[in-house]
């Protein structure tokens, strides 16, 4: 008796101990975001003078503004056709050559796998002049597949790394009686590797829509017609070189941070048994 | 089974051209270039004259100049903005390289840079322009101005004394003061300090009312080398600040270790808000702008900024605080932004009609009726707004390091800002500071001449 | 990696076709990394060896110059060391609170769902925003930090935190760590659910205790999760640049300068060109040879 009293205060005590932790940090985690979306709904005026997260009369009509006055009708979609494409190339190419590293045999494929995880590693500020001749020699200067191309190979060297760990778990039995079946490589990328990885793609899907949707630097080098720009260059509006619409700057910044956070709703059932298979299994 | 294979390639391959037609649909649509300076055509509307700039504030009333220009002369400009200035600066730079630079750009950098720009070729020398008609268009400016514009004779960097840029507006950094918060620490709000004893007093009487002084974005060290440079202006005048950039004055200098001093001297009485050093200039306006902080070191823009948040702030104007009565007080400015014509362009011609309008003085009143800069246009500032009106007149004593023949080494002027902030924290000695940059000079200096020699 | 380290094999002509299609699954990946990843490589490591102002048609010859004035810049290496200060507090700090957390909402308790999205907001958020809202904690006028230590009569403790050099660095280090322990939670709550729960229940029958279980069945089953967000870790701390800039700028003085601060202040501050990209090639290396021996460490460790 007295020692399952003594389990559940301990258990009780644990309980509170632990929410107290996940509340604050939580706490934490919030504030900032509440903070944005009750700025969205404030005037120029009134940010940093009305600490209220949420104001008396609150400028519902921001959210439109910002929408319009920084042209999202063309950059918002700009960004989606980006994000969609970089990360679907970037899955297949990566998944490809991930499969390659792991199950395949060629010469050179140690050598090659080595010199893609290098890559990985090496960050380059000051490559944007190379990459600028690059695109222009290629044509490809002012064009979309000259902003998607170069943001495949940002992302790649990670997912490849991350996408080989996890096919290096298949068991081999598995391989062996598809290629029974009559399935070839093809088959086997296609229709065992690929399902059984589809967490780990979630893990690559999460990293990179963050990073393609935020991205700003390479589209200001590559573009110059206004229309192939992808969404921060709509921010921009709001960010004066001295002057700062920082409501609308809000309101805009709280409208492209709501798809990152469906796309991690989505995605987040399947991280939870991706990294699993991928990194835990022994 | 060898159906299944085919299914799983055609499976595969629709996959691969749906992915083709997604990059290759953008490819097409994005495929047509307005950059050129060959001018390759826009589908819609082919532009005659491209511009690039990167200020964001100012792309609203570039777009509505250039409608105007389209209807009174047919010619189509088209602005093209890229920001924040980082990812300006890369793209100038990437396009010098690949020759593909607009007919018009802005150069975001200092003189030294500029003139590498110039060397390179890709600036059209203005001076025939400029000078053409009895010199009509150069006499339009302010004079200070189109002197961050012009390399003199016998300038450092050896480039042909010339014009070669078009300055758009101007601005001045100066002092503005909380009238409210000078009236509660009992100090006279019409009475700002004048030289340097008064200020500290002021500093001190602000600090025994609890208030906070001085704020400004000094984490930016541009921003502190303004002040710096007032003060050295002010102190030892433009002969010996030409003699010391050239190398003949060192930092070591009695009047330079005065100058940094003067910092310390403002931290010791209080005059500087709590954290200033390492504030963006953001913060340091907000701060200002709610009251709570009572002086600020800013620029013309500052104007626009304050009303915007806090149109209730009452305020004035002061300049720099005077230390010393042989040389007359200066204020740090010049070009706000400039535009420079591609000398490869095939548009010269064109290009240079467009910013001839553009400096004309309806233009420029209405560059600066919307967006609070000073126009460079003289005769436009007569009648712009009354809190403007103080920065314009103070353009009398702008100074600006591009005014001089020498400019001085990037690394030496990093490690002035930055000497300056350990300065104000007590980290450092005047006296360390100047040993610092009179060696780091030495350096530079050894490493030009030993360039100039492998040149010869 | 295991594959890394099997013996080189023969292959004869007879193999040749069956290559090529092994060889078609990486070329879509190869081409793209050649051009867009290898190549603009190559041009920056060419061009540390150069002297060039970034515009100028001239590039200079100069050999191993710029490296060498690498190696003497003390402003440089003051730089390394104090973003790795903040690799070292995020590894250590930022992790135990990431796992920590991680085995909270682990645990079955109620809400675990709302606090795995809650955690992964900072990431997302705009610099904009942290900027601006640490930026008014760290206040030392009216900044919320100093006002918490006065409610606490703490207040002797007050300061500008970021304007002093004895606590700029730690305190632009805690805006990193709030920003990034999101990542490694996410990862590290998904090795913890992905641990088979019979193997805590055979831990349960032979009489274990939760702490013998955790050291026993957890920690062990959790190495390769952890190896893979320390170097996630280190990699995005080494490169901590857009917290710095809109919070100090590197200062007071230079004691919030990290890597990549300092290259873009010879890129674009000084227009040194050549001396930047010899700094990001010293740069890409030692990150290179940290991510390598810990990789090689992990192997070792799970050999053992």
């Amino acid at each position: 008796m007295r020692s399952q009293m003594f389990y559940r205060v301990k258990r009780g005590a644990f309980l509170i101990l632990a929410y107290t932790v996940l509340l604050a940090v939580a706490a934490a985690c919030l504030f900032p975001l509440l903070w944005m979306f009750g700025s969205a709904l404030k005037t120029q005026e009134t940010i940093f003078s009305d600490f209220s997260l949420f104001p008396q009369q609150p400028h519902w009509e921001n959210f439109v503004v910002a929408w319009t006055q920084a042209n999202f009708n063309t950059y918002f979609w700009n960004s989606v056709f980006y994000t969609v494409a970089v990360v679907l190339g970037l899955v297949l190419f990566s998944s490809m050559a991930a499969f390659a590293f792991s199950r395949l045999d060629f010469p050179f494929k140690n050598a090659l796998f080595l010199l893609f995880v290098c890559m990985m590693m090496i960050p380059l500020p000051g490559q944007f002049v190379a990459l600028y001749v690059l695109l222009t020699n290629l044509n490809l200067v002012n064009t979309r597949l000259g902003y998607i191309l170069p943001q495949i190979d940002a992302g790649q060297a990670l997912a490849i790394f991350l996408l080989k760990t996890f096919f290096d778990k298949i068991p081999k039995d598995l391989e062996d009686s598809a290629r029974i079946d009559g399935c070839n490589k093809l088959g086997i990328y296609r229709h065992l590797a690929l399902p059984l990885a589809k967490p780990a793609i979630a893990v690559v899907v999460i990293f990179n829509c963050l990073a393609v949707w935020n991205e700003y630097l390479l589209a200001m080098l590559i573009f110059s017609e206004k229309k192939l720009m992808p969404l921060p260059r709509g921010l921009m509006v709001f960010q004066g070189t001295h002057l700062t619409e920082y409501a609308l700057l809000m309101a805009g910044v709280s409208i492209t941070v709501i798809p990152i956070i469906v796309v991690y709703l989505v995605m987040q059932k399947y991280i939870i048994s991706g990294i699993t298979a991928g990194a835990v299994k022994g | 089974m060898s159906g299944k294979a085919v299914r799983q390639y055609a499976r595969m391959s629709c996959a691969g051209i749906l992915l083709a037609m997604l990059c290759g649909i953008g490819g097409c649509s994005g495929s047509g270039s307005g950059t050129q300076p060959s001018g390759k055509k826009e589908p819609a509307k082919k532009a005659d004259v491209v511009v690039w700039h990167w200020m964001s504030d100012r792309d609203a009333v570039f777009q509505e100049l250039a409608k105007q220009y389209e209807g009174q002369t047919g010619q189509v400009v088209d602005f093209q903005l890229f920001a924040p200035s980082e990812a300006y600066s890369n793209k100038v730079r990437a396009s010098a390289q690949t020759k593909t630079l607009p007919d018009i750009f802005g150069i975001l950098a200092e003189t030294r840079d500029f003139a590498s720009f110039i060397k390179a070729g890709f600036v059209e020398n203005l001076t025939p322009a400029m000078e053409a008609d009895n010199s009509q268009w150069k006499k339009a400016f302010f004079e200070k101005a189109l002197a961050m514009e012009t390399f003199v004779e016998g300038n450092q960097f050896n480039v042909n004394p010339g014009i070669y840029g078009v300055p758009i507006d101007v601005m001045n950094i100066q002092f503005f003061y909380n009238k409210d918060l000078f009236a509660q620490a009992g100090l006279d709000p019409e009475k700002p300090p004048l030289t340097f004893e008064e200020f500290i007093a002021v500093g001190k009487k602000l600090k025994a009312a609890n208030i906070q002084g001085l704020v400004s974005g000094w984490s930016e060290i541009w921003m502190i080398n303004c002040l710096a440079d007032n003060f050295a202006w002010n102190l030892m005048g433009r002969d010996k600040i030409t003699a010391t950039l050239k190398g003949d004055v060192p930092y070591s200098d009695p009047d330079w270790i005065r100058v940094f001093s003067l910092f310390k001297e403002m931290q010791d009485a209080g005059v500087l808000a709590t954290g200033m050093i390492t504030m963006v200039n953001k913060h340091a306006e907000q701060t200002f702008a709610n009251g709570k902080a009572a002086i600020a070191f800013n620029g013309t823009w500052g104007v626009n900024v304050y009303r915007g948040m806090n149109p209730k702030l009452n305020y004035g104007v002061f300049l720099p605080p005077k230390i010393s009565d042989k040389y007359p007080v200066a204020v740090w400015g010049g070009a706000g932004s400039s535009f420079k014509i591609n000398a490869l362009s095939a548009q010269k011609e064109k290009a240079l009609q467009f910013l001839r309008w553009m400096t004309e003085v309806p233009q420029q009143k209405l560059l600066a009726d919307k967006t609070m800069n000073l126009p460079s246009n003289k005769e436009s500032a007569a009648d712009i707004i009354p809190a403007l009106k103080q920065f314009s007149a103070a353009m009398e004593y702008a100074v600006h390091p591009s005014q001089l023949p020498y400019s001085e080494f990037p690394r030496v002027v990093e490690a002035m800002g930055k000497g300056i902030q350990l300065i104000i924290i007590g980290s450092k000695t005047t006296q360390e500071l100047a040993a610092e940059l009179v060696a780091l000079k030495q350096e530079e200096m050894k490493r030009l001449e030993a360039k100039k020699a492998a040149g010869k | 990696m295991s594959a890394v380290l099997e013996l080189k094999k023969k292959y004869t002509w007879k193999d040749a076709p069956d290559m090529l299609t092994s060889y078609l699954f990486i070329v879509p990946a190869l081409v793209i990394f050649l051009l867009f990843g290898l190549y603009p490589f190559l041009q920056v490591f060419w061009l540390s060896v150069h002297s060039w102002d970034g515009i100028s048609a001239v590039k200079e010859f100069v050999g191993l110059q710029n490296f060498i004035e690498v190696i003497r810049d003390q402003y440089w290496w003051q730089a390394m060391k104090q973003a790795g200060y903040i690799a070292f507090l995020a590894l250590t700090f930022q992790n135990a609170l990431a796992l920590i957390l991680a085995l909270l909402v682990d645990q079955d308790i109620r809400g675990g769902n709302a606090f795995r999205v809650i955690f992964y907001l900072p990431p997302v958020l705009s610099g904009i925003v942290v900027g601006l809202i640490w930026g008014w904690i760290y206040d030392g006028n009216y900044g919320l930090l100093n006002k918490v230590l006065e409610v606490f009569g703490q207040g002797q403790f007050a300061r500008a935190w970021l304007a002093d050099p004895k606590t700029a660095l730690t305190c632009v280090g805690i805006i990193h760590m709030w920003k990034g322990f999101g990542w490694g939670f996410v990862i590290l709550l998904a090795g913890l659910q992905g641990i088979p729960r019979e193997l805590y229940e055979a831990a349960d029958v032979d009489g274990a205790g939760s702490w013998h279980k955790f050291m026993h069945v957890t920690i062990p089953m959790m190495i390769p999760v952890f190896v893979l967000v320390m170097i996630l870790t280190i990699l995005g701390t080494m490169q901590i640049f857009d917290i710095i800039a809109s919070t100090t700028n590197g200062g007071p003085g230079y004691a919030t300068e990290v890597p990549v601060t300092r290259i873009l202040a010879s890129m674009l501050g000084s227009s040194r060109f050549g001396y930047s990209c010899a700094q990001a090639v010293v740069f890409g290396v030692i990150l290179l040879i940290i991510s390598l021996t810990q990789l090689h460490l992990s192997k070792k460790m799970k050999q053992a």
